[in-house]
């Protein structure tokens, strides 16, 4: 399969988020039962869904970090955890913006797809501490691996244990008695979901590319200085990356 | 560390896993009796514990969620200063070093220590339960059953305790990584023994409608997360 040149992965972001939005604010009718604010379901939605399969990609990709033993499996891991993490603070603030309005308090603690998303981030802010707590660059990489597949594993059991525990106050869109959304909302959902997905792509394909550059450029540096010694520059951390990491797997 | 007894488990170690099994738990249980560093603090913890809950509620007698919630999270902090110590004495005394020499699977290194510490929770709760019926239960129907609730809520602490034990065994942060990890990992675990437990604590006498359901995501819990350990213990075993 060709992989399709970043500018063009972009533009084509770019493209799809602007028809969402478009879509969202001049084609999707107002929700009968919450008017305008129920719009920011299409952008909170989409985050979510994002968030939560990164996580799941970059167990994919702590898999095949463990069973070839290359870096850019890695590094991949790492980026899209990063990613999720951002996208999921995103789905926060969306969630309890959209709580305050709807439910009229900024957060509800009986409610399960809040907390299991909260359970989710908490355990996935601890993927930084973690990394940095390991000096080792290669055990430091492994364990990174075997922390993303434990959790990984985790992000269904929880979602499990938790809707089983509570009450369903949150809306149930896509599967409700009534047949679920109408289908000019579902058709802008799925714009938005495109969008985002491209996005959360993109933006894991331009941090991938900008850390093999500045790997590069550290390398080019020190060979101009002419030294041969010293740590790699950049954050502790991030895994260094190997130039074809760009290149989406 | 040298003592006698890994002796014991010598050239019987090189053709059954199962014998490095009996010979590394028999090894961390013999020396947690000579020791007596992990199990006497968890059981002088709990008691702390139950006091200050004692006080801290200002109640003479609880039932439902609130016994349940008291029960389980002084359990959980109590597994987690075992936790934080599993493998301690491994890495400081050159335990690793003697394991990854004899030619025994990283598993059976794995399976004993969660042994060791089910077998560390269970003497925990022997005592822990006792007291907590005495400071807090008007009945005891219910303690029976309860017991088999730690049972299921001790093989998930143990498979998640493990892994995240031996990742923190080998950080600089040990004591600060262990719980930071652990306990988002343990949520599950905690909501499904908690909704279990205030059923089996209720007051006048047990229910038991809808504790099934609870004690299946219990199990799934343990039963996904001891196959996650095992798939994944060898890379972090040290090489």
């Amino acid at each position: 399969m060709k992989v399709p040149s970043l500018r063009a992965q972009a533009a084509a972001t770019v493209a799809a988020l602007g028809a969402g939005f478009a879509l969202v604010f001049f084609y999707a009718p107002l929700d009968a039962d919450q008017g305008f604010i129920q719009k920011i379901f299409y952008l909170h939605v989409p985050l979510a869904i994002c968030a939560l399969l990164g996580f799941v990609v970059a167990a994919g990709h702590a898999i095949r970090h463990l069973r070839t033993g290359d870096p850019v499996h890695d590094a991949r891991s790492y980026v899209s955890i990063h990613l999720s993490v951002i996208f999921g603070v995103g789905v926060l603030l969306t969630g309890s913006i959209w709580a305050r309005a709807s439910w009229g308090k900024w957060w509800v603690w009986d409610e399960p797809t809040l907390v299991s998303f909260l359970i989710v981030f908490l355990l996935y802010a601890t993927y930084y501490p973690l990394r940095y707590a390991i000096e080792d660059r290669d055990r430091q990489a492994r364990y990174a691996s075997v922390f993303a597949i434990t959790a990984g594993a985790f992000v269904p059991l929880n979602f499990v244990a938790v809707r089983m525990a509570q009450s369903l106050v949150h809306p149930r869109v896509f599967a409700t008695a009534e047949g679920g959304l109408p289908g000019s909302m579902l058709f802008t959902f799925c714009v938005c979901l495109l969008g985002m997905s491209l996005l959360w792509l993109t933006l894991v394909r331009f941090e991938l590319a900008a850390k093999s550059a500045s790997a590069k450029l550290s390398r080019l540096r020190r060979a101009l200085e002419g030294e041969t010694y010293g740590p790699p520059s950049g954050s502790r951390i991030a895994p260094g990356v190997p130039s074809r990491a760009a290149s989406p797997g | 560390m040298t003592s006698p007894e890994e002796g014991t488990g010598g050239p019987g170690a090189r053709t059954h896993s199962l014998r490095a099994f009996t010979a590394i738990l028999a090894k961390d249980l013999r020396v947690e009796l000579r020791t007596l560093q992990a199990v006497p603090a968890m059981v002088l913890f709990a008691v702390t514990t139950f006091v200050l809950f004692r006080y801290g509620l200002d109640r003479t007698s609880l039932s439902g969620s609130l016994a349940a919630g008291v029960l389980l999270a002084t359990v959980l902090f109590a597994a987690i200063l075992a936790i934080n110590r599993l493998f301690v004495p491994e890495r400081d005394e050159g335990g690793f070093d003697a394991i990854r020499l004899a030619p025994v699977d990283g598993s059976a290194l794995l399976a004993a220590k969660a042994a060791a510490l089910i077998v560390y929770l269970v003497v925990l709760e022997a005592v822990a339960l006792p007291v907590f019926g005495v400071f807090f239960l008007d009945t005891w129907t219910g303690v029976a059953p309860l017991a088999g609730v730690l049972l299921l809520t001790d093989l998930g602490l143990a498979a998640t305790g493990v892994l995240v034990s031996q990742i923190g065994a080998n950080s600089r942060a040990r004591d600060l990584l262990v719980p930071l990890v652990l306990l988002p990992l343990l949520v599950p675990v905690m909501i499904a023994a908690a909704n279990s437990a205030q059923r089996l604590l209720a007051a006048g006498g047990p229910s038991y409608g809808g504790i099934g359901k609870w004690l299946a995501v219990l199990a799934l819990y343990d039963v996904t997360f001891l196959l996650v350990a095992y798939a994944v213990y060898d890379f972090v075993l040290e090489d």
